[in-house]
């Protein structure tokens, strides 16, 4: 019984369960980052002045190696999955959120304009011209912040075995089984590239009157 | 806040400022793991960033290699290292690079990319050849964007190289590795101020070079 995928029980779970827990914990901060990010994205295009102190706070954040963010969140959250999520959804909000900003300036004025005049409202003028012109934006950063999430979801491994397929990587070592350490870097990596390619398929299914061009970015 | 408590009581001990163990050593640990990391990833981004950006091709290629290399988790790439290399800086440097080259190759592509053409038409008009075009032209145009993109590298190289800690070797992680297994919070709380320090340096530092080496007629129109 030593195949790739038979692992050791001490992790408690089969590979597909380690891979739903990864996705679970890698994903769940990312969908929370949005939630947060869209309204401070409007704040930040509605009032020019909150931008700068929010660039500032969010490259400090950036800059906290995730290890030490964990290690501290221990103290409030104890060894647990909300200490792992916490700085993941932290790290997204800040890759999310200038993105999401400069999306929603490249709005241009006619169209705004023109809503305005078409008796759209400030609601239905975000959700419907403002929004939707911004997906591309929007996309391009949840990209990026989806497949370092589920990358960064393995250090989790340090803080009382929250690694989620991290975890595997522990027992590499004490049960020298390299093949473990293997498996867990390809199925992570693997997993962030499916996620990235299924957001590029709804933003696709999203912006169909853009060009059927390859990936920019 | 404790955690400003745990700062305090980091930095205010006399005993960790000097020593094998001592701030100044460790920091210089550090910068030098980040250094030696930034220059392989430039010295692979750049030139394929630039000659790709130059002659238009192999953007989508790049954006897969770019995906991949995020894909690709720092932490259980350097345990699979440390596991099958042993133990040593090459083990540290390989995640390391595969974090940083992504950025500053896909930066420097859309950068070069991005450029005006017609300065660069002018430029072949006037019978400039190819590598004059890109190092006289495109390149001095594109600085900005270019710096920006190993600006981000170099970021998320000084956080990262925390991790270097965890297969035994040296730099700021140590105070994060070591206060973990100690539960010793003082410990992670000022190595990790450390770093945070350390990345706001680097931005500064890299201000500092656009401000040198850009143009300032670039400077004007961007």
């Amino acid at each position: 019984m030593n195949g790739f995928f038979d692992l050791p029980s001490d992790l408690q779970h089969s590979w597909l369960g380690l891979v739903g827990l990864h996705v679970r914990e890698g994903l769940l901060p990312v969908l929370a980052a949005l939630l947060v990010a869209l309204p401070v994205a409007q704040l930040c295009v509605r009032f020019r002045w909150v931008y700068p102190p929010v660039l500032g706070v969010t490259t400090v954040l950036y800059s906290i190696p995730s290890l030490a963010f964990f290690v501290v969140l221990i103290d409030y959250f104890g060894q647990s999955e909300t200490t792992v999520m916490i700085p993941l959804a932290v790290y997204s909000l800040v890759v999310l959120v200038p993105g999401i900003v400069d999306g929603v300036r490249s709005v241009p004025q006619e169209t705004l304009a023109a809503a305005q005049a078409m008796g759209f409202g400030p609601v239905r003028r975000y959700l419907q011209v403002q929004l939707p012109i911004a997906v591309p934006a929007i996309i391009a950063g949840l990209r990026v912040a989806v497949v370092s999430s589920l990358s960064l979801v393995s250090v989790g491994m340090l803080i009382g075995n929250q690694g989620a397929l991290g975890n595997m990587l522990n027992d590499a070592t004490t049960y020298d089984r390299p093949a473990l350490a293997v498996n867990s870097v390809l199925t992570t990596a693997v997993l962030g590239i499916l996620a990235d390619g299924l957001l590029v398929l709804v933003r696709r299914l999203l912006t169909p009157w853009m060009p059927r061009k390859g990936a920019t970015r | 806040m404790n955690v400003l408590n745990f700062a305090h009581a980091f930095f205010s001990d006399s005993a960790q400022w000097h020593g094998y163990d001592g701030i100044p050593t460790r920091l210089a640990e550090h910068v030098g793991y980040s250094l030696e990391a930034l220059l392989f990833a430039a010295l692979i981004g750049l030139p394929i960033g630039l000659v790709t950006g130059h002659y238009g091709r192999g953007g989508n290629a790049l954006a897969l290699i770019a995906t991949a290399g995020r894909a690709l988790p720092s932490f259980g790439l350097l345990v699979l290292m440390f596991i099958w290399i042993g133990f040593g800086l090459l083990p540290v440097m390989i995640p390391l690079v595969v974090l940083a080259v992504p950025p500053i190759l896909v930066t420097t592509y859309e950068a070069i990319r991005s450029v005006d053409p017609s300065p660069v038409d002018a430029a072949r008009g006037m019978g400039m050849a190819e590598a004059r075009v890109l190092f006289q032209v495109e390149v001095p145009v594109a600085l900005p964007l270019i710096l920006s993109g190993l600006r981000t590298a170099a970021i998320q190289i000084v956080s990262t190289a925390t991790i270097a800690a965890y297969v035994s070797l040296g730099g700021l992680g140590r105070y994060i590795i070591d206060g973990l297994y100690q539960r010793n919070y003082e410990k992670v709380v000022g190595g990790a101020t450390l770093v945070a320090a350390l990345a706001l340096a680097t931005l500064v530092v890299f201000w500092a070079v656009s401000r040198i080496t850009v143009s300032p007629g670039v400077r004007r129109s961007g």
